[in-house]
């Protein structure tokens, strides 16, 4: 890839674009922490509604 | 005038502490010089004196941690902290009276290094010894702060250097550099935060 | 407020590639430039935000300024750490190395990344409680004083460890580069805040769901 790459980009552009798609790369990473984070609570939160139920009914 | 009285007890019980079991100043005396030794065989021969002015200022900011580990060793272990806390008198009192026994241990094993550099490489001028004293200031003041924080937590001796070494850097500049301004500016501007913030640090509240 | 911050960062980095003129100087990489500063100064931002909100849990006992402080002090060491990274790459392309002591800002953030980082292991080396609490505000408030007080260390040391001084930050911008710089600035800012925000109200959803749990245990 980086052969291609070299073809087409000068020096100065791949820089430029390693800098933009580090912040990229990193904002991404943070949403996907967030989102598995997301994912976590709301198994913990179907897992306290159906203790709250059993509570209900038992 | 109590205030004084208290930070002048609470210093000289560290004294009379380290005057019995003979630990922390010793060692403190023994590190520094083993680090200038080590600091000879560490620079190519003829190394200017502006480097190994540098690394003096390391072996002192080294040999000062070393010291500020120890600060609250004894009162963690007996749980004397907690009594010290309690005590009926103003808790900032606590961290002057523990910087000042810090920097009674810091000034004597300065006594020894500052010499000893003089010894195995160059000279020290006037400028640096008054550079040595601000900066012993400065690292009593924060460090004993820090070093408060440090006992508090797990991990404990190892968790002094991470919060104090980056809060040491300017310190370094201002000694390397001999900005005996700057090096005041420092003293006062954390001296000042470490008195007032000192309380928070040791309540349990 | 995600949304708005998306169309913000969309003109943003739009008017970057589109609209500021390449750099007669420096060519393409100039235009690192409008994400590095807005990076750094938004770090500065959380930063302070998170000493600020310490100094509330200390002075008005706030409870929720301990949580507060700790998010925004997380965001400044992510956006720090992106101004490391970025500015590693720029000063790689403007004098071939990956990383130059001549340049202030990029050696503040160094020692700031040092600072922040030992922020962390302070926190999660003691026992959650107001004195955890407490001590984090008063790290914080250390932070924000050695912010300024490690800039002029970091000016200062360089008059005797390196004579050379890197000038190429001193060019006046253009007004489309200036224009460009300002939205940049505003979308970094925006980010932060969506940001501290999501992050925020994940960690009150983790407390609240923990402590219905122990209700309902």
């Amino acid at each position: 890839m980086a052969g291609t790459g070299a073809g087409i980009m000068s020096p100065s552009e791949k820089y430029t674009a390693a800098a933009y798609l580090v912040v990229f790369v990193a904002v991404l990473a943070y949403v996907v922490i967030i989102a598995s984070k997301l994912q976590r609570l709301q198994r913990e939160v179907a897992r306290l509604v159906e203790l709250a139920k059993e509570r209900q009914h038992g | 005038m109590t205030y004084l009285r208290d930070v002048g007890a609470l210093a000289r019980k560290d004294l009379l502490l380290e005057l019995r079991a003979k630990e922390t100043l010793p060692a403190m005396l023994l590190f520094v010089v083993a680090m200038l030794t080590i600091f000879h065989f560490a620079l190519p021969s003829g190394s200017s004196d502006a480097a190994t002015l540098g690394l003096l200022w390391s072996a002192l900011v080294l040999t000062a941690l070393l010291g500020l580990t120890r600060a609250f060793v004894a009162e963690r272990e007996q749980g004397m902290f907690d009594a010290l806390v309690l005590a009926p008198c103003d808790r900032s009192a606590i961290w002057l009276g523990k910087s000042l026994s810090v920097l009674a241990f810091l000034v004597c094993a300065e006594a020894v290094a500052l010499p000893a550099f003089a010894l195995f490489f160059s000279g020290v001028d006037a400028r640096t010894v008054a550079a040595v004293a601000l900066a012993d200031l400065g690292i009593c003041t924060v460090g004993t702060l820090f070093g408060a924080m440090a006992v508090a937590g797990r991990a404990r001796e190892l968790l002094l250097p991470l919060l104090f070494l980056p809060a040491a850097i300017p310190i370094v500049v201002g000694g390397v550099g001999g900005y005996l301004w700057f090096l005041a500016l420092y003293d006062v501007l954390f001296a000042v935060l470490a008195w007032a913030t000192f309380e928070y640090v040791v309540a349990e509240t | 407020m995600a949304g708005g911050c998306l169309v913000v960062f969309t003109t943003a980095l739009a008017l970057v590639f589109f609209y500021a003129p390449t750099d007669a100087n420096q060519g393409l990489s100039q235009r690192i430039f409008y994400f590095h500063v807005p990076l750094a100064f938004t770090a500065y931002a959380c930063f302070g935000w998170g000493a600020w909100k310490a100094l509330r849990h200390l002075w008005k006992r706030d409870p929720e300024a301990d949580l507060e402080s700790y998010v925004a002090i997380h965001q400044g060491v992510i956006f720090g750490a992106l101004t490391l990274a970025t500015g590693s790459i720029w000063a790689k392309i403007s004098w071939g190395v990956w990383w130059s002591w001549g340049e202030d800002q990029l050696v503040l953030f160094l020692v700031l990344f040092l600072f922040y980082c030992a922020y962390f292991m302070l926190r999660y080396s003691v026992e959650p409680g107001p004195q955890r609490a407490n001590m984090c505000a008063v790290y914080a408030l250390f932070g924000v004083v050695l912010i300024p007080v490690s800039f002029l260390a970091i000016r200062l040391s360089k008059s005797f460890i390196h004579p050379v001084v890197f000038t190429s930050h001193g060019y006046q911008m253009t007004n489309s580069q200036f224009l460009t710089f300002c939205v940049c600035l505003v979308a970094m800012l925006s980010l932060f805040v969506t940001l501290y925000s999501i992050e925020l109200a994940g960690k009150r959803l983790d407390a609240s769901l923990r402590e219905l749990r122990e209700l309902l245990a």
